[in-house]
């Protein structure tokens, strides 16, 4: 909100543009490590065993480690805003040279801090990696074969792989840039034969599948909702539990395509153009599934619907948008200006916080044994849809009119368009209000739930609400297909496995 | 725990990595290692893909003035580490032939041996004409040994754990999960060495 209200009128007059830089370096840092990944991650770790019909996680002391580092590390990264220098100023991204420049000369600088707290992060989302792959690979419930799990454990199986393979390159680049920053070595310095490129390699052989790691649990909760409340078996479950591994394997190939200007060459461009339209094929596979479920359904329009419709229509916008930037001779227009914000926004924000916030009101009788209240509920999706939409938009065509990202003073022509997002902006933050109010307060007084309060398949819903410290009394048997939704004869929402 | 008898699925994955929980702690747990490995292998490939890249750039590797590195005592120290390889199988072997004695001496040798080559490194590193900021030769260097050094000094740790745990009565009766998963993380540390030393010594051209 400070960085919206900044960016009100077109004049510095807020904040100075050392703070600016470290607010959009913060935001975005803590957005991504300490929001989308520990939210998404925390959420997959209640609902997967459930999900596949185990007890707990494979590696129950790993699991509270992984969690017990995330506190720490996200201290260490708020607590750089109190150093004499400030917090790191170079963006999410932390390019060098700009990020060994250390301006303050101390030894503890911000970012040394951003860096250290992101490798913590990094061991962290390692050890959940490797509990969720071993989890999903070898705790499934007698008769719980791969093609007969819900999408939402494929998409985590998918997602954590990536973790697994991708996410060391940028461990490894960190440590290359704490050395810089600290020891003076010369891997990315140019004065001394080093090369600033190669960390951008490094950055984005990860940092581009971890949008895949945090949209793919996404998909897989618009695969639960949509089915649930549309009464349909979901569409072509095999190819859009496939998908899901292609989407994987296509994302760790395109990673060039946020360097198109960074003096690649021409080869490369064209190489990473195609891969980066190939994604758009399993992707285009999914919403194609999600929208034939719904074709000739009746639909239940609660909340989580609610949700994971807007969710699914802001994706398509999105992915759009994306392949639109995926084309060289269109990036090279709009590169480094607001269009990528607005595109990325609609991911993180639109899709994939759209999707966890359905998630939360789709699963919230399950965890807590209560009720959420559903016209606060309304009221808090409708308010979401709005803002979010006032306040992404509107980077479109700042974008493409050539505001450029990341700074703090704009010339007056794109003062309109900045207003809106700047209204937005606010009422994006009144939008919480009704979630946090409605949540707390139905978690202490709301009305007693059932098990299955939406009649949905999955082995989630034959335990109790709340589920007991073991998430089953008796490990279920499976043997019918996922989403067997007006197929009488599968699920009938006893307690007891069939035999 | 009740047993359900259930078809299975005819695919051979299903087969390959059968749904169940049973009581497959341990094969889980190796499972579960080897993705960690598997992780770590790419902190490693990132590194040489970094160091190839680099080398790749620059037309004088070597900087002036550095001569070329002796290879007589790393080779030495490689073959101590190579060696040591074998030894911590037959130490795993003797275990699961119930040779707790025989297991206990051949553990101990891997980690002499292990010490010997550290040792031998550090010897390496204070005999070099060459330092930390000795250009990006330097910095690749003693990034790369070094990290693989920590991997060595963690390997060593991890043995010293599992031969104080042998001493435990009836510890290692029934299954050595850690001295299997200390095994396969030695034989890791010694390809990665494997792939170091062909890079930063014999390809010094």
């Amino acid at each position: 909100m400070l960085i919206r209200a900044e960016l009100v009128t077109p004049e510095l007059n807020l904040v100075n543009r050392s703070f600016y830089n470290s607010l959009f370096t913060m935001h975005g840092t803590i957005m991504i490590f300490l929001w989308i990944i520990p939210s998404l991650s925390g959420l997959a770790n209640y609902l997967v065993p459930l999900m596949i019909g185990a007890r707990d996680m494979a590696f129950p002391r790993l699991n509270a480690m992984a969690f017990w580092i995330v506190p720490p590390a996200g201290l260490l990264l708020l607590s750089s805003f109190f150093l004499p220098g400030g917090s790191a100023q170079s963006g999410w991204w932390s390019y060098p040279p700009l990020s060994i420049q250390n301006p303050s000369g101390n030894i503890l600088n911000g970012q040394l801090f951003w860096i250290l707290a992101i490798i913590l992060l990094g061991i962290s989302s390692i050890m959940t990696a490797i509990n969720f792959v071993t989890t999903i690979v070898w705790m499934r419930a007698p008769g719980m074969t791969f093609f007969r799990m819900p999408i939402f454990v494929w998409t985590v199986l998918s997602a954590q792989i990536l973790q697994l393979f991708f996410l060391p390159s940028l461990t490894g680049g960190l440590i290359l840039l704490l050395f810089d920053l600290c020891f003076g070595t010369p891997f990315f310095r140019p004065s001394k034969g080093g090369d600033p490129i190669l960390y951008q390699h490094m950055f984005w052989f990860y940092s581009h599948p971890t949008v895949y790691v945090w949209a793919l649990p996404a998909f897989g909760i618009f695969s639960e909702i949509i089915p649930a409340f549309s009464r349909n078996p979901l569409f072509g479950y095999r190819s859009v539990a496939v998908a899901s591994l292609g989407i994987a394997l296509f994302s760790a190939l395109v990673w060039v395509h946020h360097m198109f200007t960074s003096g690649t060459p021409n080869w490369m461009r064209m190489l990473f153009m195609l891969t980066t339209m190939l994604v758009a094929v399993p992707t285009g596979v999914k919403v194609l599934a999600w929208t034939a479920t719904l074709w000739r359904s009746k639909l239940h329009l609660e909340t989580p619907m609610l949700f994971a419709l807007a969710g699914v229509v802001m994706f398509l916008f999105a992915g759009i948008t994306g392949v639109m930037l995926g084309a060289v001779p269109f990036d090279l227009h709009v590169n480094n200006t607001h269009f990528i914000v607005g595109h990325f926004h609609y991911i993180v924000y639109n899709t994939i916080t759209v999707a966890i916030f359905g998630a939360i009101y789709f699963w919230f009788p399950k965890i807590t044994g209560r009720m959420y209240a559903e016209g606060w509920g309304k009221i808090h999706f409708w308010l979401t849809l709005i803002a979010a939409n006032l306040t992404f938009f509107p980077l479109f065509p700042l974008g493409l009119q050539g505001m450029v990202r990341r700074i703090s003073s704009y010339n007056p022509e794109y003062a309109k368009w900045n207003f809106i997002a700047s209204l937005g902006g606010f009422l994006l933050g009144i939008s919480i209000l009704p979630f946090i109010a409605n949540i707390v307060s139905s978690w202490l007084r709301g009305i007693p739930a059932t098990n299955n309060p939406w009649r949905a398949t999955g082995l989630e819903w034959i335990t109790t609400s709340p589920p007991p410290r073991e998430n089953f009394a008796e490990i279920p048997a499976v043997n019918f297909p996922p989403y067997s939704y007006g197929q009488p004869q599968a699920w009938a929402g006893e307690n007891s496995p069939q035999e | 725990m009740r047993t359900h008898k259930l078809e299975q699925s005819g695919n051979w994955w299903e087969r390959l990595l059968p749904s169940g929980q049973g009581d497959r702690a341990q094969e889980r747990g190796i499972f579960g290692f080897t993705t960690f490995l598997l992780s770590e292998t790419m902190v490693f490939a990132s590194f040489f893909v970094a160091y190839l890249y680099l080398r790749h750039q620059t037309t004088n590797w070597l900087p002036p003035g550095v001569p070329r590195m002796e290879l007589t005592r790393p080779a030495i120290n490689t073959a101590v580490l190579l060696g040591s390889s074998f030894v911590i199988y037959f130490a795993e072997h003797a275990l699961k032939h119930h040779q707790i004695r025989k297991f206990r001496w051949l553990w101990l040798t891997t980690s002499v041996m292990g010490t010997f080559f550290l040792v031998g490194q550090m010897q390496e590193w204070k005999g070099l004409s060459f330092g930390l900021n000795t250009g990006l030769f330097g910095a690749t260097f003693y990034l790369l040994t070094g990290f693989h050094g920590l991997h060595v000094f963690t390997g060593i740790c991890l043995q010293f754990i599992m031969f104080i745990r042998s001493f435990i009565p009836g510890n290692y009766r029934i299954g050595h999960f850690g001295v299997t998963v200390t095994a396969l993380f030695w034989h890791f540390v010694d390809i990665i060495w494997i792939i170091l030393f062909s890079l930063l010594y014999l390809w010094q051209a």
